[in-house]
């Protein structure tokens, strides 16, 4: 195994971190918003309150980690994708903005104004929206370069249905793993009420999830057959992550193991996940930028992979502290 | 075009460095005057300090909460606005910069853990340890990160061979000459600024007609931080320009208009500078520029003359210059009378005057945490990486730059306008005669 595989192992493992506990973060709090237009707030408002408030900073820096290690690993990419990712990448912040306010003004504080949690159940919506187009572009095509320097043709990109696609899969996804986590949480904290809303959500954004995310398969085939051949090759991973996302809704469905069917879901996507990642190989962007011609010199991939290591170290234990207070900690979780 | 760009991502990072410095700086310093409260609390068994520690953490965490949303967008900007630099900069310095996310990392598990377990501990003294990680993180954030900004200075660590990096070393590019004194003298004025902001606070109860004792304590508390660690900024202060002159002699001539390389130069402070570049109405203090320079009145310091028109740096630095070390020094004398006269038993430092400066304390440190920023990156031009790469090189082609400076214009507004709102309703609906009140009722209820 060489310092690249490794390096790009390393941010795949922080970019899945960041989507799962982000998608869990971004969906409950549309739920929440959602709950208070249908006026059942007090149904979720408290879970959303004993889970989200004290790890959302946790949550945060998965995504911190991703972009730092990316251009401490591949400083190329930050040519390519800073100088063209500047708009979109702009809103994302923004929109992380609004989220962090939220907690700060609204939790911390005081809290109760309609308007902003609805603000902030959109911006749960619109962040993995505006954040999946960094992978979209990656497939190529919406990159050219003039004069030696790269630029995002936005037309293209507003026009392709590859790009909508993987918009939809992005919402699809953090409804559905927002729901099953919640459902489990809410099971936990043994709220009848929560766990038979957060249920039928979860079993509501199941389908709609496959559908969308077989779509961009479909959809690759046309914009980028070399990747799609990689995903052919692999078809086995897909095919496994297809079998749990049954399991899982087979659990839901019987009312049952609501945990096990959230360890299930965790497996599933990071099949798919790893799956796309790999058959990505060995492109950063297609067809401008591999993880061979864009890697940082030896000795820096070094002592970043060993900063990496005892960093590791020192946070498994803190985060399985967090975790046991506010996660498996039954006294907390039903707010006793 | 490409121009315009340089000019609007300068004016957007210092837009957002400015603002998330704000943050930044209470971030580093607020922990551990919280758990130096909580401290004093436990060991003097006295509730007001843990009821102090209790009531700042509230404050800080919306502090922190805000300072992740400007951090997370100036990570960000480096690359969307500075790619070329990020290009370079991440094959050499790009440890620090992973490091300092595992800091912060740290210190978020630990400041959820600690906020959301007040009460969950029987121990005080268990509470008060996971504390701990939350400081140290704080601060070696701080430490990281001003690796980066010390690197910027003085580059180090690596060849260029035509062009071509060669024999990177990222731990020589770390401990670079600008290192020990910019990382120290960020971390202890990061301290200083945030026990003169809580010092505001206090002050201003006290001020505005309270007479609580609990105000008393926390002002000589934070007076007391203040005292010491303003000491500890000016010797870090001193030993700040012996690096410049000894490295980087143009930044430290340019902020002291020293035009000609001279020895026994004489340090000008205020003053203005006219057309022909005259200092006009300046005070001079004979030697004391050789002094602060080489130790020696008799040193040589090196002016202005020696280096190429287009490599020096924009001489608006001195005010800034001016700006820092006056309310350094002033605060510094500010905390100093006030411990004297609180032993001494001198009865104005008590009065509503001296209590209004106090006031004053905690808004005139941030202002020279400020000045002192943009003297620090003002004074660095034209360059972004010393010697190596013009400012003008590293910014990013995009031509929409002048949009992204609206829209985080007006997201710098919302947030700063927000913090502030929500801060004063905070304190306002709590003041600490109601929750000293509200306590006493909650342990008797738990008596009976």
């Amino acid at each position: 195994m060489n310092l690249e595989i490794i390096g790009i192992s390393v941010l795949m493992a922080f970019l899945f971190g960041y989507i799962m506990v982000g998608a869990i973060d971004f969906g409950a709090s549309f739920f929440n918003a959602y709950s208070l237009i249908i006026e059942k707030e007090h149904i979720l408002t408290n879970i959303i309150q004993r889970y989200l408030s004290p790890v959302w900073e946790v949550t945060n820096v998965f995504l911190v980690f991703f972009f730092v290690g990316i251009v401490g690993f591949f400083p190329q990419t930050a040519f390519y994708y800073g100088t063209t990712l500047l708009i979109p990448v702009s809103i994302g912040i923004v929109l992380l903005a609004i989220r962090g306010s939220y907690y700060a003004f609204e939790t911390y504080g005081n809290r109760g104004h309609k308007g902003y949690a609805f603000i902030y159940g959109l911006s749960g919506l619109f962040l993995p929206a505006s954040l999946s187009i960094v992978l979209t572009i990656s497939e190529g095509g919406y990159i050219y370069i003039k004069d030696g320097k790269p630029i995002l043709d936005y037309w293209v990109l507003f026009t392709e249905p590859l790009t909508w696609s993987v918009v939809l899969l992005s919402i699809t996804a953090v409804l559905y793993i927002s729901a099953v986590f919640l459902t489990w949480y809410a099971n936990k904290a043994g709220d009848k009420e929560a766990t038979r809303l957060m249920r039928k959500y979860a079993l509501i954004w199941a389908l709609p999830l496959i559908i969308t995310a077989a779509g961009i398969i479909v959809e690759l085939k046309g914009h980028n057959p070399e990747h799609f051949d990689n995903i052919m090759n692999l078809w086995w991973m897909f095919a496994i992550s297809f079998i749990l996302w049954c399991m899982t809704v087979y659990l839901l469905w019987q009312r049952r193991n609501y945990g096990e069917a959230f360890l299930l879901l965790v497996a599933q996507f990071a099949l798919a996940f790893y799956g796309y990642g790999i058959s990505h190989y060995p492109y950063l962007l297609y067809p401008h930028l591999t993880i061979y011609d864009g890697f940082t010199n030896e000795a820096m991939a070094i002592s970043l992979i060993i900063a990496f290591i005892l960093g590791f170290c020192l946070l498994v234990p803190s985060l399985y502290l967090l975790l046991r207070l506010f996660l498996f900690s039954k006294k907390y979780v039903s707010g006793k | 075009m490409t121009g315009d760009s340089v000019f609007f991502s300068r004016v957007l990072t210092e837009t957002t460095l400015t603002f998330h410095i704000i943050y930044a700086t209470l971030g580093v310093g607020v922990p551990l005057m919280i758990m130096i409260a909580q401290w004093i609390g436990i060991k003097k068994n006295d509730q007001y300090y843990i009821l102090l520690a209790r009531r700042w953490t509230r404050g800080f965490v919306i502090t922190v909460a805000v300072g992740v949303v400007t951090g997370t967008a100036i990570g960000l900007q480096l690359s969307l606005l500075w790619p070329n630099f990020m290009v370079l900069a991440g094959n050499v310095i790009a440890l620090p910069l992973f490091m300092e996310t595992f800091a912060f990392f740290f210190e978020a598990i630990f400041l959820g853990i600690y906020l959301y377990t007040w009460d969950r501990f029987e121990n005080q003294k268990k509470h008060l340890l996971l504390l701990i990680p939350v400081a140290i993180g704080a601060s070696f954030s701080a430490v990281f990160i001003t690796i980066v900004n010390s690197f910027m200075n003085a580059p180090q660590g690596f060849d260029l061979i035509n062009g071509q990096l060669e024999n990177v070393n990222p731990i020589m590019a770390m401990f670079n000459p600008a290192m020990p004194t910019k990382v120290a003298h960020v971390v202890v004025t990061a301290y200083m600024t945030s026990a003169f902001v809580l010092a505001s606070i206090a002050a201003f109860r006290l001020a505005t007609g309270s007479k609580h004792v609990y105000h008393k304590k926390a002002l000589l508390l934070t007076m007391k931080l203040g005292l010491v660690f303003s000491i500890a900024t000016a010797i870090i202060g001193d030993f700040s320009g012996k690096y410049l002159a000894e490295y980087q002699p143009e930044k430290l001539a340019a902020a002291e208009w020293h035009f000609e390389t001279s020895s026994e130069a004489p340090l000008l402070m205020y003053g203005i500078l006219d057309e022909n570049n005259e200092v006009k109405y300046a005070i001079e203090i004979p030697f004391a520029l050789s002094i602060l320079a080489h130790w020696w009145p008799s040193a040589v310091v090196t002016g202005l003359d020696q280096f190429p028109p287009d490599e020096i740096p924009p001489l608006y630095i001195h005010y800034l210059f001016d700006t820092m070390v006056t309310i350094g020094i002033g605060l510094l004398l500010l905390s100093l009378i006030y411990w004297f006269g609180v032993k001494r038993g001198w009865s104005f430092v008590h009065s509503k005057l001296f209590l209004w400066f106090a006031v004053l304390s905690g808004p005139l440190a941030m202002i020279a945490i400020e000045a002192g920023w943009w003297l620090a990156e003002v004074g660095r031009q034209p360059w972004i990486l010393r010697g190596i790469m013009r400012t003008a090189d590293a910014a990013t082609t995009n031509p929409n730059v002048d949009l992204m400076l609206v829209l985080f214009s007006i997201l710098y507004i919302i947030l700063g306008i927000g913090t502030i709102i929500v801060m004063i309703r905070m304190f306002k609906r709590n003041p600490i005669e109601k929750e000293l009140a509200d306590r006493e009722i909650e342990k008797g209820g738990m008596l009976k």
